[in-house]
């Protein structure tokens, strides 16, 4: 394996090695040694999670530029993309396993689901999505495993199991391939706006939290998926391929002016819902971004949010980010880790006002305090390095074994 | 039909009223409650008797009184706001519920299976009225005192059905568990008002069966000054209020 794949599995595995701990912790006494309460019952696990979700399908949504729209310019980053996705989804959906109060009854869903919950709808297309990801993933690299399994090595060996039998054949069975692929890629466009969008829907429709209650929510989550799955493609891009950001010199430039659009939209967007709740006088709209703003995380908003995950970026893309792949790809990182703050910022305003005005001091007990400040616990944090942790070293091991810069796609007209 | 008297005492009045319910298809009940907030005085004994009646571990609580002070010290009055679940006959909580662990009886009231839900906290974040709370697993002694108290591991007998509480198992339900008001279900169907309603010492909570046009809850939920809370998101509580 390449240099920048060890250290990214040496860092997967340390951070995964510490947060055993935190899971040893969640897996001995359930959510005892949470820091938030019923007053804000979801936080930094949500707030990953949602993060995944948006990477996923962002990725995934980038991906079909390259096997629905067939934009050729975005093809070597096209398996890699569709690779990202599924990384990014297992990793969100380890991130809201551990948040169940029960997490050994996380089959319900499948086998009790009640469909007047968007949770249900979510959980479904999660699971749609990812069979579809599996496949996809297959079928672009059928060939390339076939072709490989006569190495005598482990990737040989490997490659001899995913090839599931099949030969690497004719460029017809090329053909075919890139026929299931698109066929897939085309339902998958749906299903990833269905699903991310219905995510955004599970907030979207709680009237109890006039934050997230608007239509613009579901959107405004398509919006940061597209900048945040940009985001880290564009990152990966650069840096995952060796020396990606000279070879493939074009395709980070576009990916980087691709990005610097998405922002905007995720810029616009933020405006338009900050500028009509702070409007008005009523609380339940005007608290919460105030609270954004002015609040004790006043810093994720400003610093990390707009500084780093847009700001910046926007700036270097539009300026220097025209010619050097570079700096395209160092904002690019940048952006896609900070992109958590507004994913934070779309999660923990919702409580920022209290259900019943006065509720906050009408009581005060362990996991049920209105007047505390939500800070993470210890045991968030380590279990969040544990689920990112098994994130990275799966990344980092199919970076390394399979044929994500394989062969481009054969042409078709 | 009951003989309405003046000299008969509500609480007398209303466990006529139950056991005249009881005697009807639970679907024809409708618990309801209403609270007079002019007799109100913010003493809480109704939210320690729930902790009680429902041995309800730190962080879990199903009533609180919300209280609001009016002008400048000294010179101020208060108010107070008794809050139960609304046992809403539009629920939120229950709509956004994906495995159906929460669910509307037939008898209007919200109800949660605690062997069936998965811990999500959806209802909680649903929940316009802050009625529900997770249970995360909190002892009040166990962990911080060398002795476990009595009342740390002592049952619960919501629905019915009694649960058993062990600090030593964290991954039991109703551990693990949203938790919400049931307006005490296992004491009406013995006959028993609600504990809140039993204690309130200012006899401010009314309850009863709003299906009955006889019984004193839906008379007083009659009244032309009875309100509900945040009516204008159609939740239809069932807890009305008389300002």
């Amino acid at each position: 394996m390449r240099k920048q794949l060890w250290i990214l599995l040496i860092i997967g595995l340390v951070v995964l090695a510490g947060g055993i701990v935190g899971m040893v912790d969640r897996l001995r006494f359930g959510l005892l040694h949470v820091g938030y309460g019923s007053r804000i019952p979801w936080a930094l696990w949500v707030v990953f999670y949602i993060y995944f979700i948006g990477l996923s399908a962002g990725a995934f949504l980038i991906s079909s530029l390259v096997y629905v729209f067939r934009m050729k310019r975005f093809e070597p980053i096209g398996r890699i993309a569709v690779f990202t996705a599924l990384i990014s989804l297992i990793t969100a959906l380890l991130f809201i396993w551990v948040d169940l109060g029960h997490m050994e009854r996380f089959l319900e869903v499948f086998y009790r689901p009640a469909f007047h919950s968007p949770l249900v709808w979510i959980v479904w297309l999660y699971t749609i999505y990812f069979f579809l990801l599996l496949a996809e993933a297959w079928f672009l690299m059928r060939r390339s495993f076939a072709h490989g399994a006569s190495q005598p090595s482990f990737k040989g060996t490997l490659y001899r199991i995913l090839a599931l039998g099949t030969k690497e054949g004719s460029p017809a069975d090329a053909e075919r391939d890139m026929r299931v692929v698109r066929v897939l890629g085309t339902i998958g466009v749906p299903l990833a706006i269905a699903f991310h969008g219905g995510t955004g829907t599970v907030f979207a429709v709680t009237m109890a939290r006039p934050y997230w209650y608007s239509g613009l929510f579901p959107i405004l989550f398509l919006a940061s998926a597209l900048a945040s799955g940009g985001a880290l493609l564009t990152a990966v891009a650069a840096f995952m391929i060796p020396n990606g950001y000279q070879r493939h010199r074009d395709l980070v430039l576009g990916l980087g002016q691709l990005l610097l659009a998405l922002l905007f939209v995720e810029v616009l967007m933020e405006i338009a819902e900050f500028l009509v709740s702070l409007y008005g006088t009523a609380p339940a709209h005007f608290v919460p971004i105030h609270e954004q703003l002015y609040g004790p995380y006043w810093w994720v908003f400003w610093i990390i949010g707009l500084g780093l995950a847009v700001g910046v970026p926007m700036i270097v893309l539009a300026t220097t980010g025209r010619r050097n792949p570079l700096a395209v790809g160092v904002v690019s990182l940048i952006s896609a880790v900070a992109f958590l703050a507004i994913r934070w910022n779309i999660v923990l305003p919702g409580f920022a006002l209290p259900e019943l005005p006065g509720i906050e001091n009408a009581i005060v007990e362990p996991h049920l305090n209105y007047l505390a400040v939500y800070v993470p616990s210890w045991m968030e944090w380590l279990v969040s390095a544990f689920a990112v942790g098994v994130g990275l070293v799966l990344f980092s091991l199919g970076f390394g074994l399979l044929p994500l810069e394989g062969e481009a796609v054969p042409a078709e007209g | 039909m009951p003989v309405l008297t003046e000299t008969k005492s509500n609480i007398v009045r209303m466990h006529e009223d139950l056991a005249r319910a009881l005697q009807k298809p639970v679907h024809e009940r409708h618990w309801g409650m209403v609270i007079d907030l002019r007799k109100c005085v913010g003493c809480n004994a109704c939210t320690v008797a729930c902790k009680s009646e429902n041995g309800l571990p730190p962080g879990v609580a199903y009533n609180v009184v919300i209280e609001e002070e009016i002008g400048r010290f000294p010179n101020v009055g208060r108010r107070f706001l008794p809050r139960p679940c609304m046992q809403c006959q539009k629920p939120p909580c229950v709509k956004v519920c994906p495995v159906n662990a929460t669910y509307r009886r037939p008898d209007g009231v919200v109800a949660i299976d605690y062997n069936v839900c998965i811990g999500c906290r959806y209802c909680l974040t649903a929940c316009p009225y802050g009625a529900r709370t997770f249970d995360f697993g909190e002892f009040y002694t166990a962990g911080h005192t060398p002795e476990v108290a009595a009342y740390d591991t002592a049952p619960s007998f919501e629905y019915g059905r009694m649960h058993r509480r062990d600090p030593e198992n964290l991954h039991e339900s109703p551990i693990g568990n949203a938790r919400k008001c049931t307006f005490c279900l296992h004491r009406l169907d013995k006959g028993m008002l609600p504990a809140c309603v039993s204690i309130c010492i200012g006899r401010a909570r009314y309850f009863g069966d709003l299906n009955d046009p006889y019984s004193l809850v839906a008379r007083m939920a009659a009244s032309p000054r009875a309100m509900r809370l945040k009516e204008e998101l159609g939740t239809e509580p069932s807890v009305y209020y008389l300002p």
